[in-house]
């Protein structure tokens, strides 16, 4: 990876995104949730060859990303550096799949290719709905929305420590790191070994903190469990923000939006 | 490797979540039980440790490549077998919402890949059979190096598995096995190694950390055992149902296109199931190419042969999309103006 | 003069390899005394520490929070009392708001609903932190860290405050601002330190570690005059009392 740093710069801002005051971050943050994965399931259950179905899906971050005031640039971004496990997969579909599926005057387009532009699309409406949910919700919060919904307190907790020394264990992992870059001269010394000693020291570091940690609850009077969280109110916005969003996406899902438009406009009917 | 929601298939991504968060459950409800207060920081920063470890890299002799540790072996061996699982998910949880690695729905799979397979299944059911009591130098670095071969090798293999029984990449299974299984074959050989130089780190420099593993070794073995099989069979029950009720988002958009069925009733419907029955036997009848006859019909753009409606359709969509959003935008800096 | 509110007595402790950290260590704290306990590294400071609130628990001799002994079946009530701020602010904030950090000890002592809403704004007041309630940890900057460690354990409303290197890492703002800070504090405080300069404006009294016993123990001017003990210990005059280097020796 570029640099440890880099990443963690990236991460610090798309967390303090989720600080903002819209009324959308302030929908409670299970209605975002829900309707997150209301819209995913209803993008990947498309069939392969689809692409204009798709499209009308953008609404969802678009209008999420313009109301809730998230900067667009920069999540386009983070959506096109993405996913290259799905990209690579989907290339080789053009390969394998020659048969002709659409004539657009003078060019053959292959069933490969429209499902390779297919699988780009999904990748770009799937990932800008997660990064879209968590800039408008904040980590924290979306793990007591998950609570509420079900996920075991335990593994919330665990969520919550993580992300928490995240940050500070990829500081310090970020600044061995870099000492053994400094010092390697981009030749020797970047190997196994010295990669093995450097987590080693790392996890040592590590874990003498988590017995400062311990120390430091047990100093407030931890006593094996967390105090519970306060919730939030699902009120009648959150009900119609749910509501509104899963109609939407079932009713694209069921009917081609852009189809629809595009014989309206072109005056074509099958 | 994080599998990706743009290739998965719905049933799919959901019997991996199903899965994965029954995995998730169980190891829970069994550290709830275990009520060691020390667990719970620890676990965190080993997670952020984890996390760290990821993003530095290593050159690997020779390729020029380079390689980094997913650690869900090591971790058991630290940890023992629920922590580590639920470590190695926590990580996987945050990557997924942050970088966007994989995606929601894919989640499921993830988890399952990186972290029931080495923590739930490799390290009870390998490590631990092999490792025996007090092992030596030389016994410990085979046992090591060979069941973090073997998760990674499976996890390969899962990953290739979901994606042809979702079928949206047309890939052949034996090509995408050829393609994955070697190249795992070498990322497993260096996680072997490098779990195998930071546990002989440890070893040397704090003896009495890698206790907890040790520990855990005696509770780890049924329960894991029985959850694992719970496990096993749903993947094996629900991905082969799925997969032969829906095997092909082709046909899935041909029934669309004749009379479309709603999706709750392709899901759940008895009858999708039953006549779903005769297909059970094989499991992806997937990876053929798709019939000519077939593809006239799909709900692509196609029309009859000709795709301008589709096409036309698709941009006044965008445009109608962009507008929408210059709109909210504008319509929020106006509401925005008096509060600020 | 009123009782002591804490007593060290001829406290030992051996870690399990072998190390003796401390060898006897013996000394009172009175009500609103504020105490710094100096020493080279690997004096035994940070063990003492930890005997302090019972993270250690001693294997010869005693400490004693108001005449009652600190064992396993007091602990809870040790902790209250002797409220410890950590050298590094991130091992003790884990929480995911600066809110919930501080509302983690009340919250286990069984407070809810406005108390402790108020408990909470009240610590966070103390130490000017209030606007930082809905941040989290990680984006703060050294010194706020520092000061909202401080306001996590002002929120059990201890009777002692024991802080293991308070101004370490700030920068000289940062630090100025800390030492206003607990200047203002009326607890009894231990405070260790290699900070010489913030001990001789926060601390009347001060005692000298070295290789786990008491090597002094007296006003911390008198103390910091004493340039042979200074130097034996691995110390060193603090700088405001060392004569200027440009405008030569001049000492105080």
């Amino acid at each position: 990876m570029a640099s440890v740093q880099g990443a963690l710069l990236d991460l610090k801002r798309l967390d303090r995104l989720a600080g903002g005051d819209t009324p959308l971050h302030r929908l409670d943050p299970r209605a975002k949730v829900l309707a997150t994965l209301v819209f995913i399931v209803c993008v990947v259950s498309f069939g392969r060859y689809e692409i204009s179905a798709l499209i009308p899906f953008f609404i969802f971050p678009v209008c999420l990303v313009s109301s809730g005031r998230l900067p667009a640039r920069y999540l386009a971004a983070k959506v096109a550096l993405v996913a290259p496990f799905a990209i690579a997969v989907g290339i080789c579909n053009p390969l394998f799949d020659r048969t002709v599926l659409l004539h657009l005057g003078p060019l053959d387009v292959t069933g490969g290719w429209v499902s390779f532009a297919s699988i780009v699309v999904r990748t770009a409406l799937t990932v800008a709905a997660a990064l879209v949910l968590t800039a408008l919700t904040g980590f924290a919060s979306i793990c007591r929305a998950l609570v509420s919904l079900g996920m075991p307190r335990t593994f919330a907790m665990q969520l919550l420590f993580l992300y928490r020394y995240l940050f500070v264990l990829a500081e310090e992992g970020g600044r061995a790191a870099r000492a053994r870059e400094l010092r390697s001269f981009g030749r020797t010394g970047r190997g196994l070994a010295s990669y093995a000693s450097l987590l080693g020291h790392l996890l040592l570091r590590t874990w003498q903190r988590a017995e400062r940690m311990h120390m430091a609850m047990l100093a407030r009077g931890y006593a094996g469990t967390f105090p519970a969280a306060q919730h939030g109110s699902f009120g009648a916005r959150e009900f119609l923000f749910v509501l509104f969003w899963s109609a939407l996406c079932i009713i694209l899902r069921l009917y081609n939006g852009a189809e629809i438009l595009g014989t309206l406009v072109t005056g074509y009917l099958p | 490797m994080h599998m990706a929601d743009a290739l998965l298939s719905p049933a799919v991504g959901a019997t991996m979540w199903a899965v994965s968060a029954g995995g998730v459950a169980l190891t829970s409800a069994r550290l709830c039980r275990e009520r060691d207060d020390r667990l719970a920081p620890l676990m965190g920063v080993l997670g952020g440790f984890l996390f760290a470890a990821q993003m530095i890299n290593f050159s690997i002799p020779g390729t020029g490549s380079s390689g980094h540790l997913t650690g869900g072996l090591l971790l058991a061996i630290l940890l023992g077998p629920s922590a580590a699982f639920l470590t190695v998910a926590s990580v996987l949880v945050v990557q997924a919402f942050f970088f966007a690695d994989g995606g929601l729905l894919a989640l499921g799979c993830n988890i399952f890949n990186l972290g029931v397979i080495p923590a739930l299944l490799v390290y009870p059911l390998c490590y631990l059979r092999l490792i025996g009591p007090a092992p030596g130098p030389r016994r410990e670095a085979a046992v090591t190096m060979s069941c973090a071969l073997v998760a990674m090798q499976l996890g390969a293999l899962c990953v290739v598995l979901e994606t042809a029984a979702s079928g949206i990449s047309v890939l052949p299974l034996d090509k995408f096995l050829f393609l994955m299984q070697p190249i795992h074959l070498a990322i497993g050989l260096v996680e072997g190694a490098v779990t195998l130089a930071v546990v002989s780190f440890l070893r040397k420099a704090r003896p009495e950390l890698l206790g907890r593993g040790e520990r855990a070794r005696a509770a780890s073995g049924r329960l894991a055992l029985a959850g694992v099989l719970i496990c096993a069979l749903l993947v094996a029950g629900g991905l082969s149902r799925f997969a032969s009720e829906k095997p092909d988002g082709l046909e899935w958009s041909v029934a669309k296109a004749s009379g479309a069925p709603s999706l709750a009733e392709r899901r759940f419907g008895l009858p999708a199931w039953l006549g779903a029955l005769q297909k059970r036997t094989a499991w992806f009848p997937e990876y053929q190419a798709p019939a000519p006859a077939a593809v006239t019909q799909t709900g692509t753009a196609s029309g009859k042969g000709s795709g301008v409606p589709g096409v036309v359709g698709t941009v006044v969509t965008v445009v109608l999309v962009v507008g929408a959003a210059a709109l909210l935008r504008r319509g929020n800096r106006e509401s925005a103006t008096p509060e600020a | 003069m009123s009782h002591h509110i804490l007593e060290i007595d001829h406290l030992r402790h051996v870690y399990p390899d072998g190390t003796e950290a401390l060898r006897e260590v013996s000394f009172s704290v009175r009500h609103g005394e504020s105490v710094a306990v100096i020493g080279a590294n690997g004096a035994g400071k940070s063990t003492l520490l930890a005997h302090l609130n019972g993270h250690l628990l001693p294997d010869a001799g005693e400490v004693r929070i108001g005449h009652v002994p600190v064992d396993r079946t007091n602990l809870n009530e040790a902790r209250r009392t002797v409220g410890m701020v950590f050298q590094d602010p991130d091992d003790q904030l884990f929480m995911p708001t600066v809110y919930e950090d501080v509302a983690f000890g009340p919250m286990n002592l069984g407070l809810s609903g406005t108390e402790l809403k108020n408990c909470v704004a009240e610590a966070l007041r103390r130490v000017d932190a209030e606007h930082l309630a809905g941040k989290a940890p990680y984006h703060l900057s050294a010194g706020e860290k520092r000061r909202v460690a401080i306001a996590t354990v002002l929120s059990m409303s201890p009777d002692i405050l024991v802080m293991d290197e308070p101004t370490n890492g700030l920068d000289p703002y940062a630090r100025r601002q800390l030492i206003g800070l607990l200047k203002e504090f009326h607890h009894s405080k231990i405070i260790t330190s290699h900070d010489l300069d913030m001990v001789l404006e926060v601390c009347e009294r001060t005692v000298v570690l070295s290789k786990g016993v008491v090597r002094a123990d007296g006003p911390t001017l008198e103390i910091f005059r004493d340039e042979a003990l200074l130097r034996e210990c691995r110390l060193e005059k603090p700088l405001s009392m060392q004569g200027c280097p440009v405008c030569g020796p001049k000492g105080r």
